[in-house]
């Protein structure tokens, strides 16, 4: 399984990559193929704000549905639009192309309380 | 009867014990509002064996075969089209009757292929791109429309003409009740919507324009002149009747985002008023908001064709509060019926029948206005149109009644001179109906 060693990880089976000062979010290469074919991604809109485990999006397969948790607080910077029309880059390419969203933290230290590319390895074996 | 009912005396006391409760009525009485509470016990009479129950049918069958049915020219949103045995025969098969919702849909191969069909087939009817399985009815239909403009634009506001039929109106306002979400009705200038004054209050803060063509009351309205006042990203939703668009412009030449409409007209029997089959269909760019399932087409692991349903994920008991709509499910059996309809119909068929309905309706509505006393207000219609009687339409429907004919609906209920009656003419009616009708109201 494809966990790659420069991203944070959550138990929602979500990844963080910091950027500056914002931090890009989206869902692992587990968690696609848990889900399967993705067809439709509901973002959140630039400039909203979450807390930490609030629903800031859905994800809806085929068969089942999900949700975007937020990782860490923060506020909605940037949206990735490409998932508008081409929901499947979650499933093409999870880590890359397939980002959901960008947020800017409330707080950057929070970053390390997430999960290491090693203990996330650990929870999906 | 009573060996049936699995749960006996005791069960129901233990059960009871459980909840905490004495009885059942200490527990109805709990659940139920004193005003709703019934206390007497209901008339009805000792209970029959089977067989006493059978001749009692066997009886009451008697008695109804001898009623005697009216010639009808009701419509308002339903409509007296023949339905073709083969719709019928073909619904009725159990394989497609008891099943009538696929939960592991993809075992469900041919259900699927028919909900696929039919999707095509309202596509090539209205001029759309794409098409969901059905939905409940025309008006739910109408209000689930409502709501994707609202999500598709982020604005809150909508404008419905007052010729869009009331019963839909109603439908979509009780549907964003608790949303957040502003109905505008645009005024009518004779039957039609004013065009004019819906210029006046168009700006880009709505999410949508709503215009039923033919509208309630018969009329024919230009759609396109919508999309021409319309800026921004406001969406035009046009409710249409599928009987008239073989030989009308679709929604989707007109310009239309959404439309929607009552398929009841397709294969589907008038009933008690139901159930009946709303479609929807939308172009392109709200292809993946739309409610609803769809059937998709692909291939199996095999490289055969298959069906599978897609977009299910976003009905009520999958999203639970998260719903971006009220539908679960479709109404397959009538979308099948309508599926069936149109195919044995073909591309021919349904022109004929249109061609049949407008060239009917255009007669009686002639023989109408030529009776003294008699004005036909509709000027562009298809199957039906309003009449403005010499007398309240409402003793027109009486009168008519007794002499073995609907003869409309009286348009008082619906807030217009009490003198109108809005008539509608299908294949069904002949010509000796017809003239036996106008004679009727001759006399009248």
């Amino acid at each position: 399984m494809n966990v790659p060693e420069n991203l944070k990880y959550t138990e929602d089976h979500e990844w963080v990559k910091v950027d500056g000062d914002e931090l890009i979010i989206g869902i692992t290469d587990y968690a696609q193929g848990e889900l399967g074919d993705v067809v439709f991604v509901e973002t959140p809109f630039e400039g909203d704000t979450f807390e930490k485990g609030e629903s800031a999006g859905t994800i809806e397969a085929v068969k089942t549905v999900a949700d975007v948790l937020m990782p860490i607080s923060g506020t909605v910077t940037a949206i990735n639009d490409a998932l508008e029309d081409t929901p499947e880059l979650l499933n093409k390419d999870a880590f890359g192309e397939g980002w959901i969203m960008k947020i800017r933290p409330e707080s950057m230290e929070s970053v390390n309380h997430l999960l290491d590319a090693e203990t996330y390895q650990r929870l999906i074996s | 009867m009573h060996n049936n009912i699995p749960s006996n005396q005791d069960i129901q006391r233990e059960m009871l014990h459980a909840a905490g409760y004495a009885n059942f009525d200490e527990l109805a009485d709990k659940l139920i509002p004193k005003s709703f509470r019934l206390r007497e016990k209901l008339d009805l009479n000792d209970a029959m064996s089977e067989w006493e129950h059978k001749r009692d049918i066997a009886e009451r069958d008697k008695l109804s075969s001898s009623n005697s049915t009216h010639i009808s020219f009701l419509g308002g949103g339903s409509y007296d089209h023949f339905v073709p045995h083969v719709v019928d025969v073909l619904i009725s098969r159990s394989e497609f009757y008891t099943a009538y919702t696929p939960y592991q849909a993809e075992v469900s191969q041919g259900t699927l292929q028919a909900m696929y069909e039919y999707q095509s087939m309202i596509c090539e009817l209205t001029g759309m791109d794409l098409a969901n399985s059905s939905m409940y009815d025309g008006a739910s239909a109408l209000a689930e429309a409502c709501l994707l403009a609202v999500r598709h634009t982020r604005k809150n506001k909508i404008a419905i003409s007052k010729s869009v039929n009331p019963t839909y109106r109603e439908v979509a306002y009780t549907y964003a009740r608790y949303l957040d979400v502003e109905f505008v009705e645009l005024d009518l200038e004779g039957l039609h919507t004013d065009f004019n004054a819906l210029s006046d209050v168009l700006d880009e803060s709505f999410a949508a324009v709503v215009i039923q063509t033919p509208n309630f009351y018969g009329e024919l309205e230009d759609v396109s002149n919508v999309k021409s006042i319309i800026k921004g990203s406001t969406q035009l939703i046009a409710v249409v009747n599928p009987m008239s668009l073989s030989l009308v412009k679709s929604p989707g030449e007109m310009g239309a985002d959404i439309a929607v409409g009552e398929g009841q007209s397709l294969g589907n029997h008038i009933s008690f008023g139901g159930p009946y089959i709303g479609f929807f269909a939308v172009k392109k760019p709200l292809i993946r908001k739309i409610p609803g399932r769809i059937a998709g087409e692909t291939v199996d692991a095999d490289g055969n064709r298959a069906f599978v349903m897609v977009l299910r994920t976003r009905e009520q008991d999958i999203r639970r509060e998260k719903a971006t709509s009220n539908i679960c499910t479709n109404q397959g059996l009538n979308a099948l019926a309508a599926c069936v309809y149109m195919a044995s119909m073909g591309k021919n068929g349904l022109k004929r029948i249109a061609e049949l309905n407008i060239q009917k309706a255009h007669y009686l509505a002639d023989e109408i206005n030529a009776l003294k006393g008699w004005d036909v207000k509709s000027q562009q219609f298809f199957n039906e149109f309003t009449v403005e009687c010499p007398i309240p339409a409402d003793d027109v429907v009486s009168k008519c009644l007794d002499a073995g004919f609907f003869a409309g609906i009286s348009l008082r209920k619906f807030g217009l001179n009490e003198n109108q009656l809005l008539v509608a003419v299908t294949e069904k009616r002949t010509r000796q109906d017809m003239d036996a009708f106008v004679a009727l109201l001759k006399t009248i």
